[in-house]
């Protein structure tokens, strides 16, 4: 090491200390330090966080193959994406109709049945089961269950009445149910959780 | 604390000094480990492994705790959650395999920092409750090393904890209800995971408060040196921050990179193939032995064969934890009024005796307990034991030993051709202004 060690006690790189023209040895050793030091913690610190995020069992489940085969017009199926109630309904001609009815300019959020649904297929209404008020499971998906003033659904929890096509019409939710992606497979079969 | 110059802290900001008036942290930082703890000029890197065992116990308190966000401490589930860490995690398989490996590099910085203690007689007077407190720690990290072990609930953890509650058993008349007790029914099952799992998650912060104790008690006298000698004069030492602090990065760098070796390229060499088989009751490993740091131990416990006044299982334990337990005794079994080895030719010469002693040890207590190992281990236990309480008594009050140094500025400034130059085993030799 060039490392002098003076009498006074004092450690200096180099034997000219005094110069203050540019960078010292010793300066640039201690930055590439400090600067490696800093970029490997920096490092470390991303195990550390992403361990948290979904592992891949949970993403295995990311996406549900559902097959809608046995759905009839006018029935409803509910079942689990993303540990969520996922509600799948089989439109009847009359429903289709009750929603297209409604100008969406007059709605709380604005949507038509259309973009609510895939591409051809608009007497399939797939929508997360989660009231967006304040997270319940509305009522409707089962037979017998109370539908609500519109005839789609209706959240116990603070009366919030959704309609066919799962559009917020009466009580405290913000927003029309959610429509998480999906794609259909084949005439029966549709992904969710997977972009068209 | 420490000496009369040592530097006072100055915040450098009023924000600083504003928190340092109402909480003066950054007061007890700056004389702790910055530039308000004068250290001795003189230290070698031996005197990286302290600080190296404390970022090691921080690695294992990071990673382990992330580990728990993801372990079932229940016994269906325990072997299937160490499984899903393993490959389904988000980089588990680092985590994981950085705590099982922290776990052995913390216990090689350990081993190097009670060895350095050993040959530069740390343990001596004014410091002799520093060391004790240190073997209070060696105590506690073997007991939450042995319990981390089973928490994956392999074969080798199953029986790990059978062995090792078992040594309780052997405790004249209340062994067999304490075993029972500790393992809350007869045998290793999901009360003894889960109150394993509770400790495991305990100890390592009952760790770091004994380490405050440990590094309290050291920063009253200071720290020792490779010559032994007290500091006696501001010449003799140097603060901490920037000297250490550089010095430390220098040795935790090394350590780093060994540590991201073994993580990355010999995960599993450390470890027994026959704890990625799930518990089983019913089976015994055909060869069972401890982690390696616990070899040597491992070695005297199996020692004793035959029955003499008291049952050789018994013998085996009491020599077991006798063999730590000694080390408190050692800065009065060892009265010598001279610290360092350097000084101290016939102690050196059994210091690397004792080493060898404890290597083969340590070699034994990784083979299955058949003759000649036996013998061996017996012979080895009896001079571990002859060690400190016969040759070391005797060698201090006969050895002679080398002139020491006047001062530590002495030896390493300018004065190695008046001073008995000490054989150049420790690396002191000093950098000379004529360089």
């Amino acid at each position: 090491m060039a490392t002098v060690e003076h009498s006074d006690g004092t450690l200096a790189a180099g034997p000219d200390t005094s110069s203050d023209e540019g960078l010292r040895r010793r300066d640039f050793i201690n930055i590439a330090a400090v600067s490696v030091a800093g970029v490997g913690a920096a490092t470390t610190l991303y195990p550390l966080v992403n361990q948290m995020n979904p592992s891949a069992d949970v993403l295995a489940l990311a996406a549900i193959e559902v097959d809608l085969s046995a759905i009839q017009p006018g029935q409803a199926v509910k079942t689990i994406f993303r540990k969520q109630p996922l509600f799948i309904r089989h439109l009847t001609p009359a429903e289709i109709q009750a929603a297209n009815a409604v100008s969406p300019s007059e709605l709380r959020d604005p949507q038509s049945l259309v973009e609510r649904t895939a591409a051809g297929k608009p007497q399939w209404l797939i929508t997360m089961g989660v009231c967006t008020h304040l997270g319940c499971v509305p009522l409707g998906a089962a037979e017998g269950e109370n539908k609500g003033a519109y005839g789609g659904y209706f959240c116990p929890c603070h009366g919030s009445h959704y309609d066919t096509a799962g559009r917020i019409r009466k009580g405290p939710a913000p927003k029309n149910l959610e429509v998480p992606a999906y794609a259909f497979k084949s005439d029966t079969v549709v992904t969710v959780g997977e972009e068209a | 604390m420490s000496f009369p110059w040592a530097e006072e802290y100055r915040p450098k900001s009023g924000f600083m000094r504003w928190i340092d008036q109402r909480l003066p942290l950054p007061r007890l930082v700056y004389g702790a480990v910055g530039g308000g703890y004068p250290v001795p000029r003189n230290l070698n890197y031996f005197w990286n492994f302290g600080v190296l065992a404390g970022i090691a116990l921080v690695i294992q308190i990071v990673t382990g705790i992330i580990l728990a966000m993801h372990y079932v401490p229940y016994d269906q589930a325990a072997f299937r959650s160490v499984e899903h860490i393993m490959r389904d995690v988000n980089q588990g398989w680092l985590l994981r395999y950085l705590h099982a490996n922290g776990a052995a590099f913390f216990f090689i910085v350990t081993y190097i920092h009670i060895f350095r203690g050993l040959y530069y007689g740390s343990y001596k007077a004014p410091r002799e409750l520093v060391w004790m407190l240190g073997l209070v720690i060696l105590l506690l990290m073997m007991a939450t090393a042995f319990m981390g072990y089973v928490l994956p609930w392999g074969q080798m953890s199953f029986w790990a904890s059978k062995v090792i509650t078992g040594l309780f058993g052997a405790i004249p008349l209340v062994g067999e209800p304490v075993q029972t007790w500790l393992l809350g029914g007869y045998a290793p099952d999901q009360p003894t995971l889960n109150r394993f799992f509770s400790l495991h998650y305990l100890l390592p912060f009952v760790i770091a408060g004994v380490i405050i104790l440990h590094i309290w008690a050291l920063h009253i006298p200071g720290s020792g040196n490779p010559t032994g000698v007290d500091v006696k004069s501001p010449q003799d030492t140097l603060p901490f921050h920037p000297y250490y602090t550089a010095k430390d990065g220098f040795g935790l760098g090394v350590f780093l990179i060994l540590l991201a070796f073994v993580v990355f390229f010999a995960p599993n060499y450390l470890g027994h193939a026959d704890n990625y088989i799930p518990a089983n009751p019913l089976s015994t490993p055909s060869h069972i032995v401890p982690e390696w740091y616990f070899w040597p131990f491992y070695a005297i416990l199996r020692a004793f064969t035959v029955d003499f006044i008291l049952p050789a299982k018994l013998w085996g334990v009491l020599a077991m934890f006798g063999s730590i337990i000694l080390l408190f005794f050692l800065p009065w079994l060892d009265p010598s009024p001279v610290r360092s080895g350097n000084y101290r030719p016939r102690f050196r010469q059994f210091f690397w005796i004792l080493i060898l002693d404890i290597l083969v040890l340590g070699w034994c207590g990784g083979l299955p307990a058949e003759e000649p190992y036996v013998m061996i281990s017996q012979v080895a236990t009896m001079y571990y034991f002859a060690h400190f309480l016969i040759i070391l008594p005797i060698l201090s009050w006969t050895e002679r030993t080398l002139p020491l140094p006047n001062s530590i500025s002495e030896s390493v400034l300018h004065g190695e051709e008046r001073e008995a130059a000490p054989a150049d085993l420790s690396g002191v030799r000093p950098a000379t202004a004529a360089e």
